[in-house]
């Protein structure tokens, strides 16, 4: 991409922490700080911080903006109680996922986050939408500069965030929030995370995101809470199976194919992408987003081809050696019939088959997170 | 960050790896610079030759396989593998912790000691790895 990169509020204290900073999505991203797999590790054990205010973050607002939002998603956000959040794709006509995101409901408006790389694309979709599908009195505001947004995740996250919170976190169930002060600074409180583990999503006003991470990196100090960066998020959410948008999932896969069927609500009112999305499901997917686990020792990697009969069976979305798992997993697009665990593949790594098997995800399933 | 080691008694290659002379005469041992190991970070394993097998100067005698990249290796120097480091296989990390020590990958017995000047001295690699 050309241009300068962006900075995050949070650029000084990943400098001072001598973060590793690469260019990601037209931001200047720390990758690591002490090292992927540490960090990785950190978050399964104890707690990590990541900078996601990459991140963007939109505003619906106005008397329509429940029914607006429900049009642009797949998922049902009629559903949403004060104080909830809910995963869902947002789809074109054809059933191809634009996005995946976070719909948040609060008193008289929502936040939809999106992807960092998605951000200009995706603000655009919604306005389109909205000329098409807007009954009017609704408005859509691109915040992602305003806002600053900090992940912290792992078994002691509660406990590293406590002190420093005014709400009461263990009455904050997963996948809802609070508004609230953390350090004294005002900021919204959710327990949503892309790491597997417990912890919170800290969304608050860019200008007091560095005080809130400077507050947390000292008070976790004594717990073990360390800095970790985009590096750890990506293996992390892998060993979880979680999608990551541009590797498992893009405009040219729909929902159902990517398994995840479960934010499509076809018997809500009606929805982009819906006729496209009824078709498939009556017709049947014809591949399906599978997990695999090398049975020898390699690191697949994103790109490198898979076989499954001695076929071509596409290539890998998103590949690694899980730290916590121990072996290279990865997944790929499989036809229906050969999507069942423990069906046989190869993934090929540098011309060499190297042996695979279909499992199910997660990868992990020792996490912290409580559902 | 911590100063990049580049020991005085090493000969280097444009590829990062380094060459170390042993007591015995036309033995040399053969890895990778605290530069390189610095720049892959997270070193997951090795590929490392089988002990008999013959290389020529700067053909590619194995692979390394970090969490960022995988980067192929090259023999600094025309000869036989007559070691081969297997602790690696166990502790790659060793290579990250200690490049010119316990992380050290082959033993090489070289075919033609005049290629030793091809190489790069301590100074040479230094300018090197500061243009980068």
């Amino acid at each position: 991409m050309a241009g300068e990169l962006t900075r995050t509020p949070i650029h000084a204290e990943h400098v001072k922490l001598e973060g590793r900073l690469v260019p990601f999505a037209g931001f200047e991203m720390p990758v690591q700080y002490s090292g992927i797999p540490a960090e990785h590790r950190a978050v399964r054990e104890r707690a990590g911080l990541f900078d996601i205010s990459h991140m963007g973050e939109f505003r619906v607002e106005g008397p329509g903006a429940e029914a607006f939002v429900n049009v642009v998603v797949t998922n049902d956000v009629t559903k949403l109680e004060l104080g909830q959040a809910q995963y869902t794709m947002m789809c074109g006509s054809d059933g191809g996922i634009i996005d995946d995101l976070l719909v948040y409901r609060f008193r008289d408006w929502y936040r939809l986050v999106v992807n960092a790389a998605n951000i200009e694309k995706d603000l655009a979709w919604v306005r389109s939408c909205l000329e098409r599908h807007g009954g009017g009195g609704v408005e859509v505001s691109d915040e992602s500069a305003e806002v600053g947004l900090l992940a912290l995740q792992g078994p002691d996250a509660e406990a590293i965030l406590a002190p420093l919170a005014d709400v009461e976190l263990p009455g904050v169930g997963y996948y809802r929030f609070a508004e609230g002060r953390v350090a004294d600074l005002p900021a919204v409180v959710s327990r949503t995370g892309y790491t597997g583990e417990d912890g919170f999503e800290l969304y608050c006003d860019a200008g007091d995101a560095a005080g809130i991470w400077r507050a947390l990196i000292e008070s976790g100090a004594g717990s073990g809470l360390e800095p970790a960066g985009l590096g750890a998020r990506d293996t992390l959410r892998l060993e979880m199976g979680y999608a990551l948008y541009g590797n498992d999932i893009d405009e040219s896969t729909t929902p159902l194919e990517a398994r995840l069927g479960w934010t499509v609500k076809l018997d809500k009112d009606d929805f982009v992408g819906r006729e496209a999305l009824q078709r498939q499901r009556d017709g049947g997917v014809e591949r399906r987003l599978c997990g695999f686990i090398l049975k020898e020792r390699g690191f697949p990697r994103a790109g490198y081809p898979v076989k499954c009969d001695g076929l071509d069976a596409g290539t890998v979305r998103s590949g690694t050696v899980g730290p916590t798992v121990g072996r290279g997993i990865g997944t790929a697009y499989l036809p229906s019939g050969s999507s069942e665990p423990g069906t046989a593949l190869s993934i090929l790594i540098r011309g060499k088959e190297v042996p695979a098997e279909v499992v199910r995800m997660p990868f992990y399933e020792g996490g912290s997170l409580k559902r | 960050m911590a100063e990049t080691k580049v020991p005085d008694n090493l000969r280097y290659t444009e590829e990062h790896e380094y060459v170390m002379e042993t007591d015995s005469e036309g033995e040399v041992i053969v890895g990778i610079t605290d530069f390189a190991q610095n720049e892959l970070s997270d070193i997951v394993f090795v590929e490392l030759p089988d002990v008999g097998a013959s290389f020529s100067r700067m053909e590619s005698f194995g692979t390394i396989e970090a969490v960022k990249a995988v980067s192929d290796l090259y023999i600094p120097l025309s000869g036989k593998v007559i070691g081969v480091n297997d602790s690696l296989e166990e502790e790659p990390s060793l290579i990250n912790t200690d490049p010119y020590g316990d992380g050290w990958m082959v033993r090489l017995s070289i075919k033609d000691p005049s290629e030793l000047n091809q190489l790069l001295g301590p100074d040479e690699y230094t300018s090197l790895i500061a243009e980068d």
